[in-house]
């Protein structure tokens, strides 16, 4: 196991020039540690909300036969759960890693911007809270499914236009979020730390970064179309007016394809931290890790239409995204040969972040299998909107981004609270975890190919059995998450009440700056710059 | 140093949000975009939204080309739509008038758009036409009844293989979009 | 645990007596019964070959690594961390299995396209939630949607088992026919939103959008029955509105169509006789409940804020020609019913509503006069 300063000590003293007492410093706070605390916080809260809505699909589909909700709601379900664990849960989490990661890992004090950052944040919570209201308005939340599809999401009640500023909201929150990220890796970067000396975690969010300013001003532009055909006459996606709905299916899929690459480049980028610290050697190939990244967020603006193969394109207009679309899988290839290359002759130990860097790249890959499968779009014609797609993404979210975010909890708590989190029980997590994860999703691989579409409520009765399994993963998987929660309010208290070391994990410092600080990092993380820059990484 | 960051951020904020403001001006520019593309490609079936000028084409009597003639009604359009023909089997070059019967079944006046859409939509930029009741809305008084010529000509530059062109009206009943208007 | 769970499926079946068992469920895509169909299944194992191969290559590797160098069985780590000829290597080897697979998905792309020489057209309309077919050549037109004994079931704690009803939410009050060994065309539109017409034994779905055509072909070899579903999202009911396509050998297939045609005449026939209004509000009580409950609920309460109430709605308890209008022509999110009720079901679900679900007007209408509103409509074939 790492090092770790066995010795007991409960006196939790705070930092010469620490931050305001009581609950106002979390309103006010600039401070990029807090925000980032709050950023987690939130995401590990809306994690649980989207979660209890995944809980009432599984619920439903849990049995042929309607037995709970009524179909209109469980599409507001569908639709919300997607919202709110992209928009709440994934995006925020990965902004709050940034937060807190960012400025320790490039040796700078504190972020750019630092009141932009409280700003984006409260902005955050404002739009989820307009978002999770629409739930109790009149005609129901949104039920058209996240991709929000005029001309049925035009049939939504009350709720539309509240909907819509909520994306507004998230969007400019995101917006804001990047535009601080970016300037702190261009201008707070310590002496010597030049780009390509930087750890992968802070190279991905750069190109993340980009991403998020290329794309959720479209976003917010499609979803005011919408706004003004609904309540100023305007016809961008009605066909009476000279409009076309599948208009709204490019813009949204222009947005849409880049949109989940910044939920998974980041991933890319904590999986490339942690696999090289437990496998104790460099990381294989970082500069070719680099331009993969780079590469995959250039292809995602030119692949968008693969999202809409049956909308009756032209061939040539077929043929041309579904070649775009295959070339994804070469730098995505070089990416999981390049963590099995890091993993290979290295000295590996498995502790709990190992443990879900691991799955994250087995699982994955099994996501980006079915992604190449898919991209064959005569295939298509068969698979897509049934399970199987729903199978495929969720691979790529779950245990994917998601298995990620816990690997880095579990990685980072150490350093953030100066506490060890309980290895035991953290096992026990990931086992329940990574079992169950595929209990839930690798049966919808079946119902999608023996022809289940996604998006219903009920079934034909030859789909019960995988339904039935499915569910009970989900069920499994939805309660073991209740032990990251504990894991985590346990390690703030105190976790197992060893006092960690600075560097936490066995030679962690030669890889990046934030294990030279101590456990937890003072509340301005490097006053004075620092003097020796990690290059084991690359 | 530290004056200097906080100039540079101010500088680097300032490029990025007009990079912002310029990805939701491109959102926008998108629609026109498509549009064109629309046109160029057949993308959709869209086809041109005015009238061309009658030109004369070299007719290509060996060639025929069957032109189906297909009407709907959106939800809720109270009106009787019809061709008077389903098929017509035409030569290259040649203009062609095909009638279509639309009535108002309402008690009210009624203003309702009919919108094009061909198939396979390659073919859109070969399919011409002169005369059309789709190019804008039109005004129906209450239980009027109306035939309406559609004249078009397809192009003999229209690659072999077609051989069977779909042409499709939808009329939308727009009149309380046109009345707030 | 699965072979129970058939066991049992199968002795409720026969404990009603039902007949045939459900559709096996399969791991695999569908072969399908279609050329197209086939050679999409052909691609798809062809793609899943590659990447299992790939998978064992890659899972492989690591788990050996995972086994061996690892710390507690004291693996030094060596310290290398590039190697230019494999990673060009491994940049290299993918680029050309793509291409492998690229050449055989561009022909079935090119196959698929292929509308034109078709034998026969069927114009498909989706609708919030049936699908209307209609065949170009013959002029029959029909709706389809969801069966009787399915649409029971699928309400809200029903509380009667799926299993008790063959083909539950595949099954349709008509189906569409088609003739075996004919390329047939289908032109898709919408009549309001976006759907998505997928037959998995076709091998292919399509969307069906409001104002513009898409085609798609097909060819069947076998006689027999396919179903499927809606898949693109259309709202309450998307999981509701089935498809199921029989195809027949062409004598049946002609014989269906004289069929279809006796039965419009016959239907017009029943239209002209004196309706009693008892015998139109029980009628009317099936016929609401196949094409009304889905919004306006079972027991006429509709749903606030989307769907009003039919119970002392004050078009139903008004005048009978207004509500006759506005059902003929629909209004809104209402669907015009002129043309997808024959003028008995019409008249009989406008009675029904007037003197049923906790109203009671009194008055009737015939389905003769509304046969005289319908005729006005050539649109409005009998769906009977």
């Amino acid at each position: 196991m790492s090092a770790v300063v066995a010795e007991h000590d409960d006196h939790h003293d705070h930092h010469d020039h620490g931050p305001a007492k009581g609950l106002l410093r979390w309103i006010i706070t600039t401070n990029h540690k807090d925000i980032g605390t709050l950023y987690l916080l939130f995401a590990l809260a809306m994690f649980f909300v989207g979660g209890a809505m995944a809980m009432v699909i599984r619920a439903e589909l849990f049995e042929p036969g309607m037995q709970f909700v009524n179909p209109q709601f469980f599409n507001s379900m569908t639709t919300m759960h997607a919202l709110v664990m992209v928009f709440g849960a994934v995006m925020p989490a990965f902004v709050g890693l940034a937060n807190w990661m960012i400025p320790m890992m490039i040796g700078a004090p504190d972020m750019a911007l630092p009141r932009m950052n409280n700003m984006s944040f409260w902005m955050l919570v404002a739009g989820v809270l307009l978002l999770a209201s629409t739930l109790f308005m009149e005609g129901g939340a949104p039920a058209s499914g996240w991709t929000l599809y005029p001309p049925l999401v035009l049939q939504t009640g009350k709720a539309l236009p509240f909907a819509i500023f909520s994306v507004h909201l998230l969007g400019i929150s995101s917006i804001m979020g990047a535009i601080n990220i970016i300037a702190t890796i261009f201008n707070m970067r310590a002496p010597g730390m030049t780009l390509m000396k930087m750890p992968m975690f802070v190279w991905t969010w750069l190109i993340t970064a980009f991403l998020l300013i290329a794309i959720m001003p479209v976003f917010a532009g499609a979803v005011t179309m919408l706004l003004t055909d609904r309540f100023f006459d305007t016809s961008f996606f009605d066909a009476a007016g000279g409009g076309d709905p599948v208009l709204y299916q490019h813009i949204f899929w222009f947005f849409g394809h880049p949109e989940v690459y910044v939920m998974i480049l980041p991933t890319f980028g904590v999986a490339s931290t942690i696999i090289p610290v437990f496998a104790r050697k460099p990381l294989f190939g970082y500069s070719s890790m680099v331009y993969a990244t780079a590469a995959i967020a250039f292809l995602s603006f030119i692949v968008w239409a693969h999202h809409m193969f049956t909308v009756g394109m032209p061939i040539a207009g077929e043929l041309y995204f579904m070649y775009a679309t295959m070339l994804i899988a070469i730098p995505t290839g070089v990416k999981v040969f390049n963590w099995t290359a890091t993993m290979w002759k290295g000295s590996m130990t498995f502790e709990t972040p190992m443990l879900f860097s691991i799955a994250f790249v087995v699982l994955f890959t099994m996501g980006g299998f079915t992604g190449l499968m898919m991209s064959v779009a005569p295939v298509d014609f068969q698979y897509h909107d049934t399970y199987f797609i729903v199978a495929h993404f969720h691979y790529t979210l779950v245990p994917a981004s998601v298995f990620i975010l816990m690997a880095a909890g579990y990685f980072w708590l150490p350093k953030w609270t100066g506490h060890m989190y309980d290895e035991r029980i953290g096992r026990l997590h990931f086992w329940l975890s990574v079992i169950s994860v595929n209990v839930l999703f690798f049966p919808q691989h079946f119902l999608g190919l023996a022809g289940m579409p996604r998006r219903i409520p009920d079934y034909a009765v030859q789909f019960a059995d995988w339904n039935m399994i499915s569910s009970i993963g989900g069920f499994i998987f939805g309660v073991s998450q209740l032990l990251f929660l504990y894991i985590v309010i346990d390690t703030i208290k105190g976790g197992t009440g060893e006092k960690v070391t600075a560097e936490v994990w066995e030679e962690a410092a030669k890889h990046s700056l934030e294990w030279t600080l101590p456990s937890p990092p003072p509340y301005h993380s490097f006053t004075t710059p620092p003097t020796v820059i990690p290059t084991e990484h690359i | 140093m530290k004056e200097g960051v906080t100039q540079k951020n101010a500088k680097l904020v300032r490029i990025l949000v007009f990079v912002v403001l310029g990805m939701f001006g491109f959102g926008y520019a998108l629609v026109p975009l498509y549009d064109v593309l629309c046109e160029v490609t057949g993308l959709n079936g869209k086809v041109e939204s005015s009238a061309i000028k009658e030109v004369s084409y070299e007719v290509d009597k060996n060639r025929e080309i069957t032109v189906e003639f297909m009407t709907s009604l959106n939800e809720a359009t109270p009106m009787v739509f019809r061709s008077e023909i389903n098929k017509l089997k035409v030569h290259p070059g040649e203009y062609y008038t095909v009638n279509f019967y639309a009535e108002n079944k309402t008690d009210k006046v009624m203003v309702a758009r009919a919108i094009p859409s061909i198939s396979p939509g390659a073919v859109a930029e070969f399919f011409k036409k002169t005369e059309c009741f789709c190019f804008s809305e039109q005004t129906f008084k209450a239980r009027e009844g109306r035939t309406m010529p559609v004249r078009f000509v397809v192009n003999p530059e229209l690659p072999e293989k077609y051989k069977t062109i779909t042409l499709a009206y939808t009329f939308f009943d727009n009149t309380e979009t046109s009345v707030k208007k | 645990m699965k072979k129970t769970k058939q066991l049992f499926a199968g002795l409720i079946l026969m404990a009603f007596g039902l007949g045939t068992a459900q559709a096996e469920y399969t791991l695999n895509l569908m072969k399908g019964v279609t050329k197209v169909s086939n050679d999409i299944y052909d691609l798809h194992m062809l793609i899943l070959w590659v990447c299992v191969f790939i998978g064992i290559g890659v899972f492989g590797t690591m788990f050996y690594s995972i086994y061996h160098h690892r710390k507690s069985k004291g693996h030094q780590a060596a310290q290398f961390h590039e190697n230019t000829t494999v990673e060009i290597i491994w940049t290299i080897i993918p680029t050309l299995i793509l291409i492998g697979m690229a050449i055989p998905a561009t022909k079935a792309m090119v196959e698929l396209d292929d509308v034109q020489e078709s034998e026969m057209s069927i114009k498909v309309t989706g609708h919030q939630w049936k699908w209307e077919y209609e065949y170009l050549d013959n002029g029959l037109h029909f709706f389809s949607s969801l069966d009787e004994a399915s649409n029971k079931v699928r309400q809200v704690g029903s509380g009667i088992d799926p299993r008790s009803v063959p083909h539950y939410l595949l099954n349709v009050d008509k189906p569409l026919v088609i003739p075996t060994k004919k390329k047939i065309r289908f032109v898709f539109t919408a009549a309001d939103v976006i759907h998505s017409w997928w037959v998995p034994d076709l091998g292919w779905k399509k969307d069906t959008i409001p104002g513009f055509i898409n085609e798609s072909w097909t060819s069947v070899d076998e006689p027999g029955t396919y179903r499927g579903q809606c898949t693109e999202l259309c709202g309450k009911d998307h999981a509701f509105m089935p498809i199921v396509v029989i195809a027949m050998n062409e004598p049946d297939y002609n014989a269906w169509v004289e069929k279809q045609k006796a039965a419009i005449a016959a239907e017009a026939g029943s239209a002209s006789k004196q309706w009693a209004t008892e015998e139109l509000v029980a009628k009317g009580k099936t016929v609401y409940e196949a094409n009304c409950s889905s919004c306006h609920m079972a027991d006429g309460a509709g749903l606030a804020g989307t769907f009003p109430a039919i119970k002392a709605s004050p078009v139903v308890i008004g005048d009978i020609n207004a509500q006759v209008k506005l059902m003929l022509n629909g209004k809104g999110m209402m669907p015009a019913f002129g043309k997808m009720l024959s003028a008995v079901d019409f008249a009989a679900v406008v009675t029904y509503t007037r003197n049923g679900l906790g109203n009671s007007v009194g008055d009737s209408i015939q389905p003769s006069a509304i046969q005289t509103l319908q005729s006005a409509t050539p649109a409005a074939d009998k769906n009977e």
